[in-house]
C-alpha cells in the first residue's frame, strides 16, 4: 500500500472490509454464534409447524430468509458495535478514505457473512426439510447473493443510524424490516420456484424484482451515508 | 393573521367534510353492484391520497434539510409523517369496513394492503428514531436520511395495483364513473386536503417550539453528546 496517496473510493472500500473481516476473523465465536442462532431459528420454525413435512417443504423459502433476516440484525449491530468501542468511528472518519468507501467496504463485509451463513443452512435445509434443487444451484447462488445485498446496504445505513441512539436494538428491526419487506418476498418466491420448480418461467421477474431493490438501496445508502456518520 | 388564516381554513374544512358527508350519503347514486358500501369510498380514497401527499412532503423536507440544514423543513417533516400516518390508519381502517361485506374479509394479503401496512410500520420506526435521539441536529439528520428511504414504499402503493393485479381494484378514470361520483369524491378529496394542511400546519408549529425550547436549553446531562450546537443551523 502507497503511503503517501490516499486510497481511492473502491480501494479504500476494499481495505475497510478486509479491517471488518480480519476482525470477524479473529473473533470467531461471534460467527459462531451467528450460525448457530440462524440453526435455532431453522429448528424453532419446525417446531411451531410440527412435523408435517410436506408443509414444511412448501415454506422452506419463507424460513431460510426469516432465518437470515433475524441473523442479519446481529451481524449489522456488531459491524457498528465494533466502531463504537474506543470511539473507533471518529477513526474512521478521520482517514483519509471517501466516507462513501466505508459504506461500501461495511455493506459488502455483511453481505458476504450473510452469504456465508446461507451457504450454511442450504444443506441443512436440505437435510431437515427435504428441499430439493429443482433449479440447480446456479440460480439458487444468484438469489443468495442478491438477498443478502439487498438486506446489508440498507441494514448498514440504519445500523450506522441506530447504534448511536437509544434504544439501539429496537431501532434496527424497527426501521430495517418495513422497508426489506417488499425485496424479501421477491427473495423469498423466487427461492421457492428453485426449490418447487419453475413452470410460468416467473424466476425472472422475480429476479429482476431483488435487483431494483439493489440498485434503489445501494444508490440511496452511497448517497446518504457520508450524511450519517458526519459529525 | 396566521393565526386567523389557521382558524379560517380549519372552519372551512369542517365545513366542506359537512357537506361532502351530504353529498357522499345521500346526494351520489348508490353503486349498482355495491350499494351503499360503496359509499365509504368517498372517505377511504381521500384519506389514503391525503397519507401518500404528507408522506411525499415528508421526503420533499428530508431532501430540503440535508441540503439547507433548516431546522423549517425538519418540523415540517416531523408534522408530515404523524399527519400522514393519523391519515393512512383511518384510510386503513375505512378500507377494512368496506372489504368486510365486499370481499367477505376483514383483511386480505393482497399486494395494494400490503404495501400500505408496510407503510404505517415504516413511518412508525421514522417517528419512533425522532423519539430515541436527544441531540436535535443528529435527530434532523437520521431522521431525513431515514424519511428519505423509508419514501421506497410509496411509489409501490401506488402501482402495486398495476404491477400485480389482485382483489384490490385500480385506480379509476373520471371518464368511466358517473359525474355525480366523480364529483363527490373531489369534493371529499379538497375537504380533506384543507383537513390535513390545517393538522400539518398546527402541528408545524409546536415542533417549531419544540425546537426553540431544545436549542434554548442548555444541555443538562453530564452525558449529552458533544457538538450540541446551534451553529450554522437556521431556526
Amino acid at each position: 500500500m502507497n503511503a503517501r496517496h490516499p486510497p481511492g473510493l473502491l480501494e479504500g472500500a476494499f481495505l475497510i472490509l478486509r479491517k471488518d473481516l480480519l476482525i470477524e476473523w479473529h473473533t470467531r465465536a461471534r460467527l459462531n454464534a451467528l450460525l448457530f442462532f440462524a440453526l435455532a431459528t431453522l429448528l424453532i420454525f419446525s417446531f411451531a409447524l410440527g412435523p408435517d413435512t410436506k408443509l414444511l417443504e412448501q415454506n422452506a423459502g419463507g424460513y431460510l430468509w426469516l432465518a437470515i433476516l433475524f441473523a442479519s440484525l446481529m451481524a449489522l449491530g456488531e459491524s457498528f458495535r465494533v466502531e463504537r468501542e474506543n470511539a473507533s468511528l471518529d477513526g474512521l472518519r478521520l482517514l483519509p478514505v471517501n466516507p462513501r468507501a466505508v459504506f461500501l467496504g461495511k455493506a459488502l463485509g455483511n453481505a458476504a457473512i450473510l452469504f456465508g451463513l446461507s451457504l450454511v443452512l442450504i444443506p441443512v435445509m436440505v437435510g431437515l426439510f427435504g428441499v430439493s434443487l429443482a433449479l440447480g444451484l446456479g440460480s439458487l447462488g444468484l438469489i443468495l447473493v442478491l438477498g443478502c445485498l439487498a438486506i446489508s446496504a440498507p441494514g448498514t445505513l440504519y445500523s450506522a443510524i441506530a447504534s448511536n441512539a437509544r434504544a439501539r436494538d429496537v431501532l434496527l428491526p424497527l426501521l430495517l424490516f418495513p422497508l426489506i419487506i417488499p425485496a424479501l418476498l421477491a427473495a423469498v418466491k423466487a427461492t421457492s420456484l428453485v426449490f418447487q420448480g419453475d413452470p410460468m418461467s416467473q424466476l425472472n421477474s422475480w429476479l429482476l424484482l431483488l435487483g431494483g431493490f439493489n440498485l434503489t438501496y445501494w444508490g440511496l445508502g452511497v448517497a446518504l451515508f457520508p450524511q450519517v456518520i458526519e459529525e | 393573521m396566521a393565526q386567523r388564516t389557521r382558524q379560517g381554513l380549519f372552519a372551512l374544512a369542517v365545513a366542506m367534510l359537512a357537506i361532502g358527508a351530504w353529498l357522499g350519503l345521500s346526494w351520489a347514486p348508490p353503486d349498482r353492484e355495491m350499494g351503499d358500501v360503496q359509499r365509504i369510498m368517498y372517505v377511504h380514497v381521500p384519506s389514503m391520497w391525503m397519507a401518500l401527499l404528507a408522506m411525499t412532503l415528508n421526503f420533499a423536507c428530508s431532501i430540503g434539510y440535508l441540503l439547507k440544514k433548516s431546522w423549517a423543513f425538519d418540523s415540517l417533516a416531523e408534522a408530515s409523517a404523524e399527519v400522514g400516518m393519523l391519515f393512512g390508519a383511518v384510510g386503513l381502517a375505512l378500507g377494512s369496513i368496506w372489504a368486510r361485506p365486499t370481499w367477505g374479509v376483514w383483511w386480505t394479503w393482497d399486494p395494494r394492503l400490503t404495501t400500505a401496512a408496510i407503510l404505517l410500520v415504516a413511518y412508525a420506526g421514522y417517528l419512533a428514531l425522532r423519539r430515541f435521539v436527544e441531540d436535535p441536529e443528529r435527530r434532523a439528520v437520521w431522521a431525513a436520511v431515514t424519511g428519505i428511504v423509508a419514501f421506497v414504499d410509496v411509489p409501490l402503493i401506488w402501482y402495486s395495483v398495476q404491477w400485480w393485479r389482485s382483489i384490490h381494484q385500480i385506480q379509476s378514470s373520471p371518464k368511466t364513473v358517473d359525474p355525480q361520483m366523480v364529483l363527490t369524491l373531489r369534493w371529499n378529496t379538497f375537504a380533506f386536503l384543507a383537513l390535513g394542511i390545517f393538522f400539518i400546519w398546527s402541528r408545524y408549529r409546536v415542533a417549531q417550539s419544540e425546537r426553540r425550547h431544545e436549542l434554548a436549553a442548555p444541555p443538562t446531562l453530564p452525558s449529552a453528546p458533544q457538538g450540541l450546537t446551534a451553529s450554522g443551523v437556521r431556526l
